[in-house]
């Protein structure tokens, strides 16, 4: 096998982890020391390969050298009882995986187990989130941790707590029965997405590190759907991460500021993404039951699709907010469904709907106050424009959203005071 | 999303952990607020919820400095001058600003001085 590069190393056992991982939990059923061995064969092949050269069945190898591991951790660990019994499993079963070919149903099955495993409802959100990256995405404590900017020995401890509660409650490895499938998958598509998140809203300086995590979850989620093809959602949240992504290039300036959608440079945008994306989302919503992850990723199709800001076709992303409203209401979906609505019929009929939003609620509130800042802009309430960013800027724990916040302010400052007639157009806000 | 937990107290001597150093309390009171501040720390370092924690020494070895006209000012002692001083912090990471919250009302001082929590600002953003 040809490979070029330390880039090619990492990918390869990236792609092979929960390949591997998958193999050893079939086979020993112990998920926690699986995990640790699959992560000191990687450790050993990222040693080994670039000096000795790729072997001819890395699969092959990588299980062999985990399960080795495996017994050397029980030898240490455990009763003699437990660790003959190994030996005499181990063996026979290596040869079959090294003559087994590289591709097949058996290992995308793993990987899937592995994703309901990770994801399970038992674990809080960043232990899914961590054990998800370790487990299938292949990363080091170590990479996970800088991500996620907490020290190593905070992440190890929420990964060993993570598989400690798996076993502890007994969570099985298998694909979760029909009637929980929609939960359980539900589950893993919002830790896919939290994923991706914590790396698309990174914006500069120490935070490139995590670019990573939206790299992660897009590489992920496409596994996911060559593995349930058929599934709306699935497909959905690919094309939504895709959609958004493809945004990405233009999403800050040079100085490391926001810049909101209407704003951007769209020749920056990622045409290849977006053509995938929304070949992927109109195939879905030709096919499948509407859900909440297509809705958004056909708002972002939308978006996407308008050469200019002005041209955006706000009418169908309001009925596609009223669609959302309808199936998975809350209070993001509608501010968004109220900017939506003043971009289509005016700036008033959205302050209306603003009206009905609870600006206090400690999460998101300050950006119902920020939309409301944007909204009074374009309607001219300049002092009220001004004093809503101002209160959404001291509202946010954001440090590029605060740094926005505060320069819209002052822009109002300058072209009200400075330049009573040099108008600057507003720009207007997005989700 | 991450939290400083700051400490401020007012104890009889400057020692850790500071609320062991206050009048009033009894042996046994002593002995269950250890108990409970260990318990804390043993559930949020397992939970991956502590990222840092440090006591601090005693504000008489502070500095306070100032830039001014004259140029740098250094005076000796603690930049507020309440009755409470920051006698240490942590650092937490938390899915809810309510678990926040309810890590520093676990926290003994809480009886004594205050304990204040507040966000860290992060270098994440939404473009609006």
């Amino acid at each position: 096998m040809a490979v070029g590069g330390a880039h090619d190393f990492t990918a390869l056992l990236r792609e092979l982890t929960p390949q591997v991982l998958g193999v050893l939990v079939q086979r020993h059923g112990d998920f926690a020391s699986s995990e640790d061995a699959v992560q000191e064969a990687l450790l050993a092949a990222s040693v080994q390969w670039p000096s000795e050269g790729v072997p001819s069945n890395p699969r092959g190898w990588l299980v062999t050298v985990a399960s080795r591991r495996l017994m050397d951790h029980w030898r240490r660990e455990s009763t003699r009882r437990k660790y003959e019994t190994t030996l005499a499993t181990l063996t026979p079963a290596d040869e079959h995986v090294q003559s087994e070919p590289d591709t097949g149903g058996a290992q995308g099955d793993d990987t899937l187990k592995l994703l309901f495993l990770c994801c399970h409802p038992a674990l809080s959100p960043a232990s899914q989130v961590a054990l998800t990256l370790r487990a299938i995405g292949g990363l080091s404590t170590a990479e996970i941790a800088r991500a996620f900017m907490v020290p190593e020995a905070t992440m190890t401890r929420r990964i060993s707590r993570a598989k400690q509660r798996i076993e502890s409650t007994a969570v099985p490895f298998g694909l979760p029965a029909p009637s929980e499938w929609d939960t359980r998958l539900d589950a893993v598509l919002r830790v896919l997405y939290l994923i991706f998140n914590e790396g698309y809203t990174a914006s500069h300086g120490a935070e490139l590190q995590r670019r990573d995590l939206a790299t992660e979850a897009i590489r992920l989620t496409t596994e996911l759907h060559r593995l349930l093809p058929e599934d709306g959602e699935v497909t959905g949240l690919l094309a939504l991460v895709l959609l958004v992504d493809a945004r990405h290039p233009a999403r800050t300036g040079a100085d490391g500021m926001l810049v909101p959608l209407a704003d951007q440079d769209r020749r920056q945008w990622k045409q290849e993404s977006i053509r995938d994306g929304i070949a992927l989302i109109t195939h879905a919503l030709s096919t499948a039951v509407v859900g909440p992850y297509q809705l958004q990723a056909a708002i972002a199709a939308v978006h996407d699709e308008a050469t200019r800001a002005e041209d955006t076709d706000w009418a169908q992303i309001v009925a596609l907010y009223e669609l959302l409203q309808r199936i998975e209401p809350g209070p993001v979906v509608s501010l968004n469904h109220a900017i939506a609505v003043a971009m289509a019929t005016g700036p008033r009929a959205g302050l209306a709907l603003l009206s009905e939003l609870d600006e206090d609620e400690q999460g998101t509130g300050y950006r119902i106050t920020a939309a409301r800042a944007h909204l009074l802009e374009l309607d001219g309430a300049l002092d009220a424009a001004r004093e809503a960013y101002e209160t959404a800027a001291a509202r946010t724990t954001s440090i590029p959203e605060n740094r926005y916040l505060e320069m819209r302010a002052r822009r109002i400052d300058s072209t009200s005071s400075a330049h009573p007639h040099d108008k600057v157009t507003p720009a207007p806000p997005c989700p | 999303m991450k939290y400083l937990v700051l400490i401020y107290s007012n104890p009889t001597t400057w020692a850790h952990p500071s609320f062991l150093h206050h009048e009033g309390s009894t042996e046994d009171e002593r002995k269950a607020m250890l108990a409970q501040f260990e318990d804390l720390m043993g559930e949020i370092a397992e939970s991956g919820e502590l990222v840092d924690g440090q006591p601090l020494a005693a504000p008489a070895l502070a500095k306070t400095i100032r830039a001014r006209a004259a140029g740098l000012e250094t005076v000796d002692g603690p930049f507020a001058e309440s009755k409470e001083q920051l006698a240490g912090f942590f650092v937490i990471d938390c899915e809810t600003p309510e678990r926040a919250a309810e890590i520093a009302g676990r926290l003994p001082d809480t009886r004594f001085g205050a304990v204040e929590v507040r966000p860290i600002m992060s270098g994440s953003g939404m473009e609006m």
